[in-house]
């Protein structure tokens, strides 16, 4: 209790200097949870992906489409549950900056694929009727303040021409972790545009997304599905939804490493800052160490006092940290617009600023708390006056 | 004659100065008996301050016999030193060493966190500590709010809480004004002639010195003379 009390008053006691080593924390904390929370954006495709559902593409590259003949051929296959398609629409939303993903789909069979897109049943019904029709993330409609009704020019680049859609349903995520930022329109109105005007690139698709009867089958099923397309003019590539999305974060793979390298160097530099603040306390008050082994305290109470400040910095300082990484991330995930799918601050990355709480805490003090530990009374007590 | 509480016998302390051995007290002899009231004088450097530093246990002799209480000191490690220091000695020191973070009764009750006793056993003690030396009205005070003759008062309070068989004081008065300091010193010969206390007292001053019973002269790590007694 006693010695609780002095850990207290002892931190309090150059007000500036813990002031400005917990705003340290603070920021150092807060960047670390962010630039962790970018990373994990970076993987958020990947960690929303389902283990039921498979990606097939082209072998040769995702550039390449495949023949839509491939559908009933693969529905067929045993452990296929249901099969759907996709095409990359790629267009632009009045400016490049407002890039968000478009894909052209078969819509009921692809929404029956996700069903943590969550679309109210009349909303649904309205985007089925209209072949022109739309059915955006939530995230869209409320970074570009689109409702249900508006019409949504894009002008195409991989389909060139200006292509015009009615948002007429709006999803929701069934989880945090869902990505709302795409925009879905019928794969038959682009397929019927095509046909009209460049028939050679009319009845393909993108990807085949493939859903398993059961997510052991995974190997199996990709390994026949390949083999059934093996020496065509069009073989496939077949892998599951997580590593599908992971081909995509590889190619940025070194921006990850960097960002991430970086997130940890924050914590070391807050480690030197925090080392020195402790250190600098402990020299000033080595005749009050002194003083105290004089009347009878032991080296682990000397100990404990700076190891307890500075834990108690570090907490206070981390703690406010992790509060504040949570606005801050908000706010930066909206900045960001539909850059990430999802940024949100995960559990994981909590817990990992408050190891790195407790670490800079208690690595901060060993030093001085053994230099107290160690000091001689009388070389203490001459450090005096 | 009244038995002795130290007993020091041809002890000799040096240290090491990068490759010289410099010897700091030389072939001291010297018994103080229980109740004494001693005043260690001499010049800087002549070794005062490191003999009460031995009787009080916080430096280790090179050679010699070092017996406080009947106990040979210098046989004890660290941390048995450490609890006779808490449980015999009471220390009041030049600058007070008064924890800044503490009141003056937390200051005073410190020591007493290394006993058993009870938070209301604690209180009475240090109530009484501070009744003694005239600061039951300063309980609540940190030590930046007292004067320095206030502090000292407060650090003899500290000194005396555990009821130690003797009290080192190492100058005491060095950094009070003269009426401070004769305060002290009537409150350190009041300790001695009331409640009994044993006193070594390392001091520059004269003046001071003439308050103890006995005042033994150190020059160059000898023990030269008896001034009194």
């Amino acid at each position: 209790m006693y010695l609780i009390k002095l850990v207290f008053r002892n931190a309090l006691r150059h007000k500036l200097r813990t002031a400005l080593t917990v705003l340290g924390l603070v920021v150092a904390v807060l960047a670390f949870g962010l630039l962790q929370t970018v990373v994990h954006a970076w993987y958020a495709g990947a960690e929303a992906a389902s283990s039921t559902r498979l990606i097939t593409r082209n072998a040769i590259s995702l550039v390449f489409p495949l023949p839509l003949t491939y559908n009933e051929k693969i529905r067929q296959l045993p452990g296929v549950r249901s099969v759907s398609y996709a095409n990359w629409f790629g267009g632009v939303y009045i400016t490049e900056k407002n890039f968000f993903p478009q894909f052209a789909i078969e819509p009921r069979s692809y929404f029956a694929l996700y069903p943590e897109y969550i679309v109210p049943p009349e909303q649904f019904r309205d985007f089925l009727r209209d072949r022109r029709g739309a059915a955006i993330g939530r995230k869209i409609a409320d970074i570009h303040g689109i409702n249900v009704g508006d019409m949504v020019p894009i002008r195409g680049t991989i389909f060139p021409g200006n292509w015009e859609f009615v948002v007429r349903a709006i999803y929701d995520g069934a989880e945090a972790k869902t990505d709302t930022s795409q925009f879905f329109f019928h794969w038959e109105y682009l397929n019927e545009t095509l046909r009209k005007n460049a028939p050679r690139r009319g009845n393909q698709v993108g990807v085949y997304v493939v859903g398993l009867t059961s997510a052991d089958r995974a190997a199996e099923v990709a390994q026949t599905l390949d083999a059934t397309f093996k020496n065509s003019l069009a073989e496939t590539l077949t892998e599951t939804e997580k590593a599908f999305q992971l081909s995509f974060v590889s190619m940025t793979e070194a921006i990850v490493v960097a960002i991430r390298i970086v997130s940890f160097l924050v914590i070391f530099i807050i480690l030197a800052v925090m080392a020195n603040t402790m250190a600098m306390t402990a020299r000033e008050r080595v005749s009050e160490y002194a003083t105290l082994k004089t009347l009878g305290f032991g080296p682990w109470f000397l100990a404990s006092l700076i190891a307890g400040e500075s834990l108690v910095i570090a907490l206070v300082g981390g703690l406010l940290g992790i509060v504040f990484t949570y606005p801050v991330a908000h706010e930066f995930g909206r900045a960001m617009g539909t850059l990430f799918k999802v940024f949100e601050v995960s559990n994981e990355t909590v817990w990992m600023q408050l190891a790195a709480i407790v670490i800079v805490g208690t690595v901060a003090a060993v030093v001085p708390a053994m230099r107290a530990a160690r000091v001689r009374i009388v070389d203490g007590l001459r450090n005096i006056g | 004659m009244s038995p002795l509480v130290v007993e020091i016998r041809n002890l000799v302390k040096s240290y090491r100065r990068g490759d010289q051995v410099v010897e700091v007290l030389r072939d001291i002899t010297l018994d103080i008996a229980v109740g004494d009231f001693v005043a260690l004088m001499g010049p800087s450097g002549s070794g005062k301050s490191t003999l009460l530093n031995l009787i009080a246990g916080i430096d280790k002799p090179g050679s010699g016999v070092l017996r406080v209480g009947g106990i040979d000191i210098a046989s004890l490690d660290e941390s048995e030193l450490a609890d006779w220091r808490g449980a015999n000695v009471g220390f009041i020191f030049q600058f007070y060493n008064l924890m800044p973070v503490l009141s003056a009764f937390e200051n005073v009750e410190l020591p007493l966190l290394l006993t058993r006793l009870s938070r209301s056993e604690r209180r009475e003690h240090v109530h009484t500590a501070l009744g003694m030396v005239g600061l039951a009205d300063r309980m609540a005070h940190y030590p930046s709010e007292l004067s320095g003759g206030q502090q000292q008062r407060v650090a003899i309070a500290r000194a005396i809480i555990t009821d130690p068989a003797i009290l080192v004081a190492d100058e005491p008065t060095g950094d009070l004004d003269r009426t401070s300091a004769d305060e002290i010193l009537k409150l350190m010969e009041r300790l001695n002639t009331e409640m009994g206390k044993t006193i070594i007292m390392v001091t520059h001053d004269p003046y001071a010195a003439q308050r103890a019973r006995r005042i033994q002269h150190l020059e160059k790590g000898v023990l030269v003379s008896d001034g009194r007694g």
